[in-house]
């Protein structure tokens, strides 16, 4: 090889890796769009595979320390999760008749209540667990999905399923407002009991009551 | 058919009438899906009561004391007797990739892992699909009829407990003599279930506001999911669900 030929070589190579820095740069810039447009199911594949990498790594998320589930939470799927509607729904009608106080104060509660449940979950996780989720016919003019999945390794598969709505708040443009474990849609199994506690204490005394009962978690 | 699962039989579904029937008697329940509440909730903290102060206990010192060894034989060994009817169940719902993953599976515990003491189908990734009797029958159109909560079993419904009684007599387990041996095996098989779900019960007190109204509605969920004929676990089984729940917060 003469050297003028070794010349256009070098050449060529280090256009190729500016090439190479300005794609990845481009990349990196443009990698939320690329998420938003995002099928439901990628997007849960995704997350529930980083979420079990998260846990499978550190042992005392394994372990249930509610602490850094809780910080886990607020950091990495607060935005993925629809809480406001979880509770609206939950609670049902009576919703309307909430003072904008008292709805938050339902959804604050609630969404502690749900970390428990959450976290319960989360103590059961086994290293060799995967995530599979169901490929699913979805149209680009779906505002509404059910992803389902199953978590795979123990000696009977898992379903988990999860309701999205499609949104402008969130980077993925999904976000998850209902969870379905093993057949039993979580928000619906709490309608009759909250229905239960308006009917006899009114909105406050539901509010009391989930008050408690996370205070009472907490001291354990 | 002998005397003794007869007697068995009655039992069961005399245990069953007699607390539909005061039930219908106080017709107090509020829930078209729970009308006799109030004998189920009595019922309910019967069995806590002696959940507490028998099972529990003794399902604790198990997992303390005997050998993970012995009890992971246990466990697999019922389970194995479990996926055979699971499969048979399967087959009657005309669910093929279910039946022939639990057959798959129960054949080679049964054969290659000593009458399914040791779990091979689940190193090789066959995996459980659990299925009993009273599924079938819902699967065959059989309505779940309204909750019962069984003495000793718990939460069930009408369809379930017919379900419960043949699945206890179809079972390898209830054909085996003498009955001494038959009899201790479902005590230690109780044991071991419980054993299964220690961790359970403190993680159930703190998600549920009302533990009875909790677990209803979980069981009747489930089991509407798994009754649904070709239907996938969600309340519409529709893959492009487009807003079918009503909306409170807008």
């Amino acid at each position: 090889m003469g050297r003028p030929m070794r010349q256009f070589t070098a050449h060529l190579i280090k256009l190729l890796h500016n090439f190479l820095a300005l794609a990845c740069l481009v990349g990196a810039l443009f990698t939320p769009v690329v998420w938003a447009q995002d099928a439901p199911d990628v997007f849960m594949q995704r997350l529930s595979s980083e979420m079990l990498d998260t846990i499978r790594k550190d042992p005392a998320l394994k372990a249930g320390d509610l602490q850094k589930i809780a910080a886990l939470v607020d950091n990495r799927l607060v935005e993925h999760i629809n809480f406001k509607r979880m509770t609206a729904s939950a609670v049902g009608p009576a919703w309307r008749q909430a003072t904008p106080e008292q709805q938050k104060r339902l959804v604050d509660e609630f969404k502690t209540l749900l970390m428990r449940s959450y976290s319960g979950a989360l103590s059961q996780v086994k290293d060799n667990y995967t995530i599979v989720v169901k490929p699913m016919r979805s149209q680009a003019s779906d505002t509404e999905v059910v992803v389902r999945s199953e978590v795979r390794g123990g000696n009977e598969p898992v379903s988990i399923d999860y309701r999205l709505e499609k949104t402008t708040e969130s980077a993925s443009g999904w976000r998850i407002y209902n969870f379905n474990l093993l057949g039993v849609w979580l928000v619906d199994n709490y309608r009759s009991q909250f229905a239960q506690e308006i009917n006899a204490k009114g909105i406050d005394g539901l509010i009391a009551t989930l008050s408690e009962r996370n205070k009472a978690n907490n001291r354990k | 058919m002998t005397h003794q699962s007869l007697f068995c039989k009655l039992l069961v579904l005399l245990l069953v009438l007699g607390s539909v029937g005061c039930a219908s008697v106080e017709g107090q329940g509020k829930l078209a899906i729970d009308p006799f509440e109030t004998t189920n909730r009595r019922v309910s903290a019967f069995n806590e009561q002696l959940d507490q102060s028998l099972v529990k206990p003794v399902a604790t010192t198990y997992i303390q004391a005997v050998p993970t060894l012995v009890q992971d034989g246990v466990h697999n060994f019922f389970g194995n007797l479990g996926d055979m009817w699971s499969t048979a169940n399967n087959a009657l719902q005309l669910k093929p990739m279910e039946a022939a993953e639990t057959g798959l599976r129960t054949a080679v515990n049964t054969v290659f892992g000593v009458y399914g003491l040791i779990d091979w189908g689940t190193r090789l990734g066959l995996q459980r699909h659990n299925a009993d009797f009273g599924q079938t029958l819902g699967y065959w159109g059989v309505p779940a009829g309204p909750y019962v909560v069984l003495p000793l079993l718990g939460p069930s419904n009408v369809r379930d407990t017919v379900g419960v009684v043949i699945d206890s007599q179809e079972n390898k387990w209830a054909q085996v003599t003498p009955a001494s041996v038959r009899y201790s095996g479902t005590a230690v098989r109780v044991v071991d279930k419980r054993a299964e779900y220690l961790g359970m019960d403190k993680q159930l007190d703190a998600v549920a506001l009302d533990k009875y109204a909790f677990i209803r509605d979980a069981y009747v969920q489930r089991r509407l999911a798994h009754t649904r004929r070709g239907k996938p676990p969600a309340d519409d089984g529709d893959d492009n669900n487009k807003g079918t729940e009503e909306r409170f917060d807008q």
